[in-house]
């Protein structure tokens, strides 16, 4: 007897994953930024990047960022379970808005001397990288771009002596005069 | 300067809470003391208003209280103290959560100060509840209080209805602060449900409707959560349109099972032309059902040559298992009132009569038909004798989980909504007794009864002597057949016939243990025993444990095999074991 390997007849998927970028604006209130993190574990659903902070203190307003993968259906899905949250005031999907900006930022950690060093700075220039640290082995650079660009400069450190990286994951607005 | 003592709004926290229970209408509230709740349990001492109901155990609290809330419409109020008396709670909250039960349920916390210090009876109630409550609160300072009280009653009321807690530390509770009644600027703006169904969306469904050649009506829980009226509404679109109506477990009685349009319930123990019809429509309306596991089967071979409208007031419904072509958000009553008046001035009846002859065919093949027998009790008898007996009369029917479920919703017809109160989502072995309970207190004069098992009853038995203390007749019909029969059914038909701890080897003695607790023991043995011993039951105006012996192995059938489609049902007439293993080849793994 062939046994499936799911508890659930799943679909084979014949829609591919989308990759979208989520605006969640929520009351700042307690146990908010849980909720909003339990919804995805106890659905099983995925985070690739989440960022939060309050951005209007008057109004106890913060706005959360998630980069989320899944079928088209799953994102729908995501986004109406994030709405019926009581503390959630709007969800926009920023992907599907065609307009929306996204940026990151890194600091990366580079150890070397000598020519890997040279180099090094070389790339952080043509990056538009800052130094923002330095020793005579090593240097902390800051970084501000979308995704892959940072992806791309952490990929070219491997090689120079990376030691380390802290980046924020994304966050995201639309162009235009226009608000959420 | 005023003087506090004149100010009636200046209250405790402990006062608040019963004051704003008060002016929510509540009669009666389902709860268990503690430390962590002593404060408002001394304000319920000096009052009458509201009366308390000592149950056994938090979990019965919890269920009593969805029974409450299923028969009346009402929210059902639970206290209860911090710590295990919050983590008791949690199978009755999510039980609510998943069948979209009205509830409040406030629960004591050790004082603010002590918060994370693993201080006695201390947990995170909140961090514990989150997943299973529509929302909840931790009231830190008593001016948060009144305002979160009467939002725990608005959220849990409004929209999709569920359960809600509030979490009130004890200091808070002893603290002294200003109560103000109930008011709109009480809750989240960020919280709107919407009622009314979109205008065009309606148009596009009655095209549907008018249109169709082999239409079904596939409504849920939502109906009867949307109040009488949605019930009524309902009808009236069957009337207007003639189309042929099924429903869920949790939406029996919506539509009367004496209704000439009414197909029986539809799904993995659902009736042939039920599933059979849902399987060949040409345009499906699903009022106030969620597509799950249990009514969907095989999701890729659903209902495959339907175009299907999905009304429902929470949109994280809609395209959740199964794509829709028309959906409409909305409450169940607002929206069919609109569809029937779109519908009686813009479309004729559609001609269906080649639809009901094809249904006529499924229907002959009798998918309920059991074999008689003379020398025991066949539990489907039973349940058979005892809707009888009660025709006519006021009946609410409660379940436990399991086989005497599935039989109960097939063999007992509801011709009401609120009738028939069944742990439908989470499955709850032990709701029954005490949801029995509950719709008891609502309703002292009723007939209330507890279809049970053996097993399942075991679970919440406590409550009997809360039965007793409080003088509530229900009346726990147990089918007893030793086993936990639906296990055992899983068991049979997909491991191998290999019993695994499905048997009760040591079963209590139902009619002594009747004794034991204060009320009524009555047993059926033989089938000529049966009519009597229900006279008997529904006579006495006691608690009764009634043992029903029946058939030992006898199993639920028709069933569709889970991650099978529903024009794969195996009927009883066909359950023989070859065509058992074939229906039930590969399906091991799935629920």
């Amino acid at each position: 007897m062939n046994q499936p390997a799911s508890a659930y007849f799943l679909e084979e998927q014949k829609t591919p994953n989308e990759t979208h970028t989520l605006s969640v604006l929520v009351a700042n209130e307690p146990g908010v930024l849980a909720r909003v993190i339990g919804l995805f574990s106890g659905r099983g659903y995925n985070i690739d990047s989440l960022t939060v902070s309050e951005t209007e203190h008057q109004k106890h307003v913060s706005r959360i960022t998630i980069v989320t993968t899944g079928t088209p259906m799953v994102i729908q899905q995501i986004k109406h379970q994030l709405d019926r949250m009581i503390p959630v005031y709007t969800v926009v999907d920023m992907t599907l808005t065609g307009r929306s900006i996204e940026r990151e930022l890194a600091m990366v950690k580079v150890r070397g001397s000598g020519e890997p060093r040279v180099e090094a700075l070389r790339l952080a220039e043509a990056f538009r990288a800052r130094v923002i640290d330095a020793s005579t082995e090593s240097f902390v650079f800051e970084i501000t771009g979308n995704t892959t660009k940072i992806d791309q400069f952490i990929d070219l450190m491997k090689p120079l002596g990376l030691v380390e990286v802290s980046r924020t994951g994304v966050v995201a607005i639309v162009r235009g005069p226009e608000g959420m | 300067m005023s003087d506090k003592n004149h100010d009636p709004n200046q209250m405790t926290g402990a006062a608040m809470i019963v004051r704003a229970l008060k002016d929510h209408g509540v009669k009666h509230l389902f709860g268990y003391p503690g430390g962590a709740v002593l404060p408002i349990y001394d304000e319920i001492f000096q009052q009458s208003d509201v009366e308390h109901i000592l149950v056994r155990h938090e979990q019965g609290a919890g269920h009593a209280a969805e029974g409450y809330a299923r028969s009346t419409g009402k929210p059902g109020v639970v206290l209860v103290t911090s710590g295990p008396g919050a983590t008791n709670m949690v199978t009755p909250l999510t039980d609510a959560l998943m069948d979209s039960i009205p509830l409040v349920c406030i629960t004591g916390q050790v004082p603010t100060h002590l918060i994370g210090n693993d201080a006695f009876q201390e947990c995170d109630t909140v961090g514990i509840t989150r997943p299973c409550t529509k929302h909840n609160w931790l009231v830190r300072r008593i001016e948060d209080l009144p305002q979160v009280l009467h939002e725990a009653f608005y959220v849990a009321t409004t929209g999709r209805p569920g359960p809600v807690v509030v979490d009130v530390p004890k200091d808070v509770q002893f603290a002294t602060g200003t109560y103000h009644p109930p008011r709109k600027s009480d809750v989240h703006v960020s919280y709107a449900p919407r009622v009314k169904g979109d205008a065009a969306q309606i148009r596009k469904a009655v095209a549907l409707l008018a249109g169709a050649k082999r239409p079904v009506i596939y409504s849920g829980g939502g109906v009867i959560n949307a109040g009488v009226e949605a019930s009524k509404l309902l009808r009236e679109l069957v009337a207007a349109t003639g189309f042929p109506i099924t429903s869920t477990l949790m939406g029996l009685g919506a539509y009367p099972a004496t209704g000439a349009n009414w197909l029986g319930m539809l799904g993995m123990h659902g009736t042939y032309e039920a599933n059979m019809a849902m399987h060949d429509c040409d345009v499906m309306l699903c009022v106030g059902a969620r597509f799950d596991d249990r009514i969907t089967g095989r999701t890729d071979a659903f209902s495959p040559g339907s175009k299907k409208i999905h009304i429902d007031i929470d949109p994280s419904s809609i395209n959740k298992n199964i794509r829709v072509d028309v959906p409409i958000i909305g409450d169940c009553a607002n929206v069919l009132g609109d569809i029937l008046q779109v519908f009686k001035a813009e479309a004729k009846k559609p001609d269906v009569k080649a639809w009901w002859q094809q249904i006529a065919t499924w229907k002959a093949r009798n998918s309920l038909a059991y074999k008689k027998n003379n020398d025991v009790i066949l539990p489907q008898f039973a349940i058979q004798r005892l809707f009888e007996a009660t025709r006519g009369k006021d009946t609410y029917i409660t379940t436990e989980v399991g086989q005497h479920q599935m039989w109960a919703a097939q063999f007992f017809g509801f011709d009401e909504p609120h009738r028939w109160m069944t742990s439908g989502g989470l499955g709850t072995m032990g709701y029954g007794l005490p949801a029995a309970l509950g719709v008891q207190v609502a309703h002292p004069d009723a007939l209330v009864i507890d279809i049970a098992g053996d097993a399942s009853v075991q679970m919440t038995m406590q409550e009997m002597s809360t039965a007793v203390q409080y003088e509530l007749p229900i009346k726990i019909f147990i089918l007893n057949n030793q086993y936990m029969g639906m296990v055992r059914q899983w068991q049979q038909l997909l491991h191998g016939n290999r019993l695994s701890h499905s048997y009760s080897e040591a079963l209590p003695d139902f009619v002594k243990m009747a004794d034991a607790f204060g009320c009524v023991g009555l047993q059926a043995i033989k089938p000529g025993d049966l009519d009597g011993a229900i006279k008997e039951m529904i006579k006495v105006k006691k608690p009764v444990l009634f043992d029903c012996r029946v058939a030992a192995l006898e199993n639920c059938f028709p069933m569709i095999p889970s991650g099978k489609a529903h024009n794969e049902m195996l009927l009883p007439a066909e359950a023989n074991d070859e065509a058992t293993a074939a229906a039930f080849a590969g399906g091991k793994a799935l629920v």
